[in-house]
């Protein structure tokens, strides 16, 4: 059985990374349209990122480099393994430097260095239908969105404003594109949808297991729904990162021992560290060599 | 903690060697040989070629060995093997009537041409445990069939000739089939793709679905009019050559369920079918497929859709394993920048809480 398995430049096949790059262009052509594509199966479960998976093998080349974040990390088990996997199957150079990267596949986080022309940004997505949740059916989904009634959507996010006295929606938050398709941004906080709209980066998103590839191409409008009276917020935090003392960033919740002690820290490591190499020391910061202990 | 700042790589590694040596076991004892698996787990290997949909026998004994025996990954293993396989072509729809039949039995007729045929089955054995089995006693050689088989014309083309079921539903000239390994799903769906994805549905998802029909989530009246299990030939039209190439046989399992049906606005009184085909030897899987196939089929009858067999995007959307198995897992993933966006949320809304409650008790207060 030695001759099994010799795998293709990116693993996938040519004819399917044609198939893929046909769906990317239709997408792109129709910023916000859930494009079905033939997703296959990879070698990494489903809802592991195979949709982003498949998408970057589709568009990577020999002279890209890679990024590969999970909540915002570059060191999360899951980031790890997608990009020792492209070093394998593509020896493609990865780095952790998010302004170097050409191409960035993420879940679940947007970088908080903002991203330029040229760079690309792979969203890994589980359930790319914003109105899944309203209606289970694809078959009317694909109507509503054919019809542009979006009504549903809108009665969610007021009956949440007449239950809580506001939007109780905090991640995956819904977002229109260009003024015409609902999307879901994937799970990203809500507080990275204003860094995804007139972004001057190729934002596209793959959904493995659910067959549907979107994207949004540079300098698209993509605004978070909302009523006049009550307008669209991000998460505030009521404190700056510990360790680089960073503000206006997204916070993850360390607990420190058993008796309530927490701390919050930047949940994009590679900006903290950024901020650190620089110079900056957060309230229970330290050298940048010291921060394996920390945490 | 799972999310070392620089320890992911070294983590991963680690597991995996860990892995490697629970797989192995006990180095005292005898590895398991590939071919120990294919002729002694024979039904394994059969499922994972079923549900992993590549026919090779060598390649899913590898693959349970591989998964330490887990089935669903088993299967994954095979299906992640099996895409990226270069694609030729189309074989030829296989003749399940001329099969080489080594088990065939109806449930509606007690003689039929070609007979009924036990073969290798579980049914009528008692499920006592055999100590026996523990040690490697010699086993007596099969009873075989002296005379040639007689041909057996599948039962539904008995009752076709009287014209009491429905014809076997021709496909439109120039109907190409569709394929679900390069086509997207799409709702509503045809009867074909369906049957492709039951094909390679969850043994165990379309066994309880098949189950709930019989139990009146969307009855059907089934009756089995044929299962058959044995080897067919598959061929290949090569443009070049004015004959079929044959490629080789495949075991298979046929199951034709009879339906009884009462009639609607849109159909006569009739029976009607419920078709199952699995590669390999699998007959729960098959029966279960064809109860599924024919309470899927129930918009073409003008039924009533009340049942989740009877709905299509419920059944096909949940019925394969790969997919399954990868969603629910991949909650085990760190979730904790939304689970940080669903903390601060419930904070508020507690703090809200809290505040209305202190002020109702306040006003309450106030008026006594």
């Amino acid at each position: 059985m030695s001759d099994i398995a010799t795998y293709n430049f990116a693993y996938l096949d040519e004819q399917t990374k044609r198939m893929i790059r046909r769906a990317i262009l239709k997408g792109i052509a129709i910023p916000g349209y859930q494009v079905p594509f033939a997703s296959r199966e990879m070698p990494m479960p489903y809802g592991w990122g195979t949709g982003g998976v498949q998408v970057t093998a589709s568009i990577i080349g020999p002279d890209d480099v890679l990024k590969v974040i999970d909540q915002g990390a570059d060191d999360t088990t899951n980031a790890v393994s997608i990009r020792a996997f492209f070093r394998k199957v593509a020896d493609v150079e990865t780095t952790t430097d998010t302004a170097r990267a050409t191409i960035i596949q993420t879940r679940h986080r947007i970088p908080e260095h903002p991203l330029s022309e040229g760079q690309t940004l792979v969203y890994q997505v589980p359930i790319p239908e914003p109105l899944r949740f309203l209606e289970p059916r694809e078959t009317e989904t694909r109507k509503m969105h054919a019809l542009e009634e979006y009504g549903l959507m809108h009665v969610k996010l007021y009956e949440d404003i007449a239950r809580n006295g506001h939007i109780a929606t905090t991640y995956a938050y819904p977002v229109k594109v260009e003024g015409r398709y609902v999307m879901d941004p994937s799970p990203t906080p809500k507080f990275d949808n204003p860094k995804m709209h007139m972004s001057a980066a190729l934002q596209l998103f793959g959904a493995g297991r659910e067959q549907r590839i979107y994207a949004i191409p540079p300098h698209t409008s993509v605004v978070s729904l909302d009523f006049e009276d009550h307008p669209f917020e991000v998460q505030r935090f009521e404190k700056p990162c510990a360790l680089c003392g960073a503000e206006q960033v997204y916070l993850d919740e360390v607990i420190l021992d058993d008796r309530g002690g927490r701390m919050f820290v930047c949940s994009d490591t590679d900006f903290c560290e950024k901020r650190r190499e620089a110079g900056h020391v957060g309230e229970l910061g330290m050298a940048v060599d010291g921060l394996e202990a920390v945490r | 903690m799972y999310v070392a700042v620089k320890g992911g790589e070294v983590a991963i590694d680690n597991a995996h060697r860990l892995l490697a040596d629970r797989r192995r076991g006990d180095r005292d004892v005898p590895a398991l040989r590939l071919d120990q698996i294919v002729e002694q787990l024979a039904l394994a290997v059969d499922r994972v070629m079923a549900e992993g949909s590549l026919y090779d026998r060598e390649l899913a004994a590898l693959a349970i060995r591989q998964a330490r025996g887990d089935m669903i990954e088993a299967i994954f293993l095979t299906r992640a093997y099996r895409t990226t396989l270069p694609r030729f072509g189309y074989s030829r729809p296989v003749e399940t009537g001329a099969m080489l039949v080594e088990r065939r039995v109806s449930a509606t007729y007690k003689d039929l041409p070609g007979g009924q045929l036990l073969g290798p089955t579980f049914d009528y054995t008692h499920r006592l445990l055999d100590p026996e089995l523990a040690g490697d006693a010699p086993v007596e050689a099969p009873a075989v069939r002296p005379e040639a088989p007689e041909p057996m014309p599948r039962v539904t083309e008995i009752l076709a000739q009287e014209g009491l079921i429905e014809p076997d539903g021709a496909a439109g000239a120039g109907t190409e089939p569709g394929d679900i390994t390069r086509q997207p799903a799409e709702y509503p769906m045809d009867r074909d793709v369906r049957l492709q994805a039951l094909s390679r549905g969850d043994e165990g998802f379309l066994l309880a679905l098949a189950y709930s029909t019989q139990r009146g989530f969307g009855r059907t009246h089934p009756f089995v009019g044929e299962i058959r299990i044995g080897e067919v030939d598959v061929e290949l039209d090569v443009p070049e050559l004015p004959f079929a190439v044959p490629l080789g046989r495949i075991r298979v399992t046929e199951c034709q369920m009879v339906n009884q049906f009462k009639g609607s606005m849109k159909a006569p009184p009739q029976f009607t079918r419920g078709y199952g085909l699995v590669m390999g030897q699998s007959e729960r899987k098959a029966m279960a497929m064809s109860l599924c196939d024919r309470a899927l089929r129930a918009a073409e009858f003008g039924e009533d859709i009340v049942a989740p067999a009877q709905d299509q995007e419920f059944v096909i959307a949940h019925s394969d394993n790969v997919q399954a198995t990868g969603f629910v897992e991949h909650l085990k993933l760190p979730h904790y920048v939304d689970f940080q966006a669903e903390l601060g949320l419930v904070r508020q809304m507690r703090t809200e809480f809290d505040e209305r409650r202190g002020a109702s008790a306040e006003r309450k207060e106030a008026a006594e």
